[in-house]
């Protein structure tokens, strides 16, 4: 069994209660930080303990935090990006509606270290109930005192507000995301300035993912280097993985960094293997913007070695062999999956999420949705095959945020590691009619 | 159907209107943008009028264009009437998996309505969206501010019979998150 951080009481009821979340150790780290650390040892531990943002990009948190500029008189913020709108990713949803203490705590904690006063989670508009959730934990904590003027006698105050979205994935962007919560449209923001000099309305700003706020509270609790004992190199501790698609115990689980992927997707402790007996086709492994693997690539590297959970493993073999672990949203599909299919419901949705800010990844996005479409059709060929790799690679690279590439990378992997499926679709349309498009929910289990 | 040239937020929206302002600082006030416009939404009949969009814009002390900008970006804000319950069934990646495609059908069949339309009735407005973050649990849909999970036709079935015999109209603002802002 391996070592639970985040979700170690997440079955236990009532955890969702302040009584119940104190009495197993709640808010521990608020009165440590404040009480014994100053905000400087605080980041060391968090540099120490080697957490990534677990967001998608995987930046070190601590790194991230000491770029926080911070000018004399002028406010610094913290900003929870709650916003997980990335296909294949819920495990933010479940932490803030199982344990959503452990946010408030990690956001207070965290906000000590940044010496931030105000905080606010930017939660996607869609999780409305979540927020009511997290708006109750929020007055549970300002009636202890955890929250408030003067935090334990200790001179810090802090307040900590829930602002809803209102249905858009690029506000998951960091910039966007400020300027969504400065109630503008969703347009993510030219880089530099970064968040960390310039971000809500123009103050030093830090944005962390909810599973990032909330390894803090392990981290100060325990310590970096204890932290850092889980898991393999430069990924460290224990990660999300929300597991989908064709396995016989989807949810959320908490692993160690490091597991093999083979275990995770038949061991019966995590998703339990593939349903109805059937042979895995691919996994996307990390949300819907990394590159689809085949079954084969994604238990083994390209050089034989078996894959493991971790950055690093995940990546090895580059995009030509290799993917990401991205916010560890792992979608598997079976044996009757449709390659193409599946890529069309993630170009419809990119098409869909593009801010239309720049001309590539708006025309693009829609360009490629089209064509897909007209091959799923029946009227597709080879050379749309061609026209779609050539699309996306001219869209990645060029944009102002990371979504071109994250429309671009799809298709690219799986025309990659797929062309044959595609060929076979123009070559031979009535192909596409013998495929099961989806399931029929009779088969359900 | 709502479309006075003059629509005015009753005196408890007005009040939480304030206290969502005061959560920024001095002269941020326009972050309440969204927020509010969720307000208008559900005290609106469910969609956001030109003069709902200029009521928000009135309570906020900002130009009309600047709430006008906001509420067309974001996919939550209609813009056009909808019926009393919007179904959004998820259709993304996980959730066509595991037989979306099949739920939307079912509920066109159903309703006698295609994706995008609203029943004769006024009562139901089908719409089909991207990603909703339930994925473990797909198929799903979201009705107001409830997540139906693991659907089966079954399930949907009962779902929306309830809700038809409740008549109530469903918005996202539902589960007293007015009453504690």
């Amino acid at each position: 069994m391996g070592k639970k951080l985040l979700l170690k009481h997440d079955n236990i009821p009532g955890i969702n209660t302040y009584e119940v979340y104190r009495q197993r150790g709640g808010y521990a780290s608020v009165e440590k930080a404040l009480k014994t650390m100053t905000p400087e040892v605080i980041v060391e531990e968090v540099k120490k303990s080697g957490l990534r943002g677990r967001g998608g990009a995987g930046f070190p948190t601590g790194m991230k935090w000491s770029f926080l500029a911070k000018p004399p008189g002028v406010p610094r913020y913290l900003v929870c990006n709650a916003d997980e709108s990335e296909p294949g990713t819920f495990k933010d949803r479940y932490l803030m509606e199982k344990i959503p203490h452990l946010l408030i705590e990690g956001m207070i904690t965290s906000s000590f270290a940044l010496g931030a006063n105000t905080s606010y989670i930017y939660i996607r508009g869609e999780y409305f109930y979540v927020a009511r959730v997290l708006e109750k934990a929020i007055e549970e904590a300002y009636a202890n005192g955890w929250l408030g003027e003067n935090i334990l006698g200790t001179g810090f105050s802090h307040h900590c507000y829930v602002q809803v979205g209102a249905g858009a994935y690029i506000c998951g962007e960091e910039t966007a995301l400020l300027e969504s919560l400065e109630g503008k449209r969703g347009n993510p923001r030219i880089k530099p300035p970064f968040p960390a000099v310039a971000g809500l309305w123009g103050c030093p700003t830090v944005v962390n993912n909810v599973e990032t706020i909330a390894a803090v509270v392990p981290i100060v609790n325990d310590g970096g280097d204890e932290y850092a004992k889980i898991g393999i190199g430069k990924s460290t501790g224990t990660k999300l993985i929300s597991a989908s698609g064709h396995i016989n115990k989807p949810g959320v689980y908490e692993i160690e960094l490091g597991i093999p992927v083979e275990e995770f997707i038949y061991s019966e402790q995590y998703c339990g293997g593939i349903r109805n007996g059937k042979k895995m086709k691919a996994v996307v492994a990390g949300g819907s913007s990394v590159p689809i693997l085949p079954a084969d690539l994604i238990l083994k590297t390209a050089k034989g070695e078996p894959r493991l959970m971790t950055y690093e493993s995940l990546g090895d073999g580059g995009f030509q062999t290799g993917t990401m672990l991205g916010s560890g949203g792992f979608i598997v599909m079976d044996e009757d999956t449709s390659i193409v299919k599946n890529l069309y419901t993630f170009a419809r949705f990119y098409h869909h999420e593009s801010c239309g800010q720049c001309s590539p990844c708006r025309e693009g996005t829609g360009w490629m949705e089209k064509i897909l479409h007209k091959i799923l059709d029946g009227h597709g060929t080879v050379a749309d095959v061609d026209l779609l790799w050539d699309i996306q690679s001219n869209i990645e690279g060029k944009t102002i945020c990371p979504l071109g590439e994250a429309a671009a990378w799809p298709v690219a992997a799986a025309i990659r590691h797929f062309r044959a499926e595609f060929e076979e679709y123009v070559k031979n349309p009535k192909s596409i009619k013998d495929v099961k498009h989806y399931y029929r929910l009779r088969e359900k289990v | 159907m709502v479309n006075n040239k003059n629509l005015q937020f009753s005196p408890e929206s007005l009040a939480l209107c304030k206290k969502i302002m005061d959560r920024y600082p001095e002269g941020k006030h326009k972050s309440a943008v969204i927020p509010v416009l969720h307000i208008a939404q559900s005290e609106f009949d469910g969609w956001l009028s030109v003069p709902a969009m200029d009521a928000v814009a009135a309570a906020l002390n900002i130009k009309p264009i600047e709430v006008y900008e906001v509420a067309s970006f974001y996919s939550m804000f209609n813009l056009r009437p909808v019926g009393k319950c919007t179904i959004e069934v998820c259709r993304t990646s996980s959730c066509w998996l595991m037989g979306a495609e099949d739920i939307v059908a079912h509920i066109e069949k159903k309703l006698g309505i295609k994706d995008g339309q609203t029943s004769a009735d006024g009562m139901f407005t089908l719409k089909t969206v991207e990603c909703l973050g339930s994925c473990g649990t797909a198929p799903m849909m979201q009705i107001g501010a409830s997540y139906h999970e693991n659907l089966t036709f079954e399930k949907v079935d009962t779902i929306l019979d309830n809700y038809k015999s409740n008549g109530k109209r469903k918005t996202y603002t539902d589960l007293d998150y007015k009453n504690t802002l």
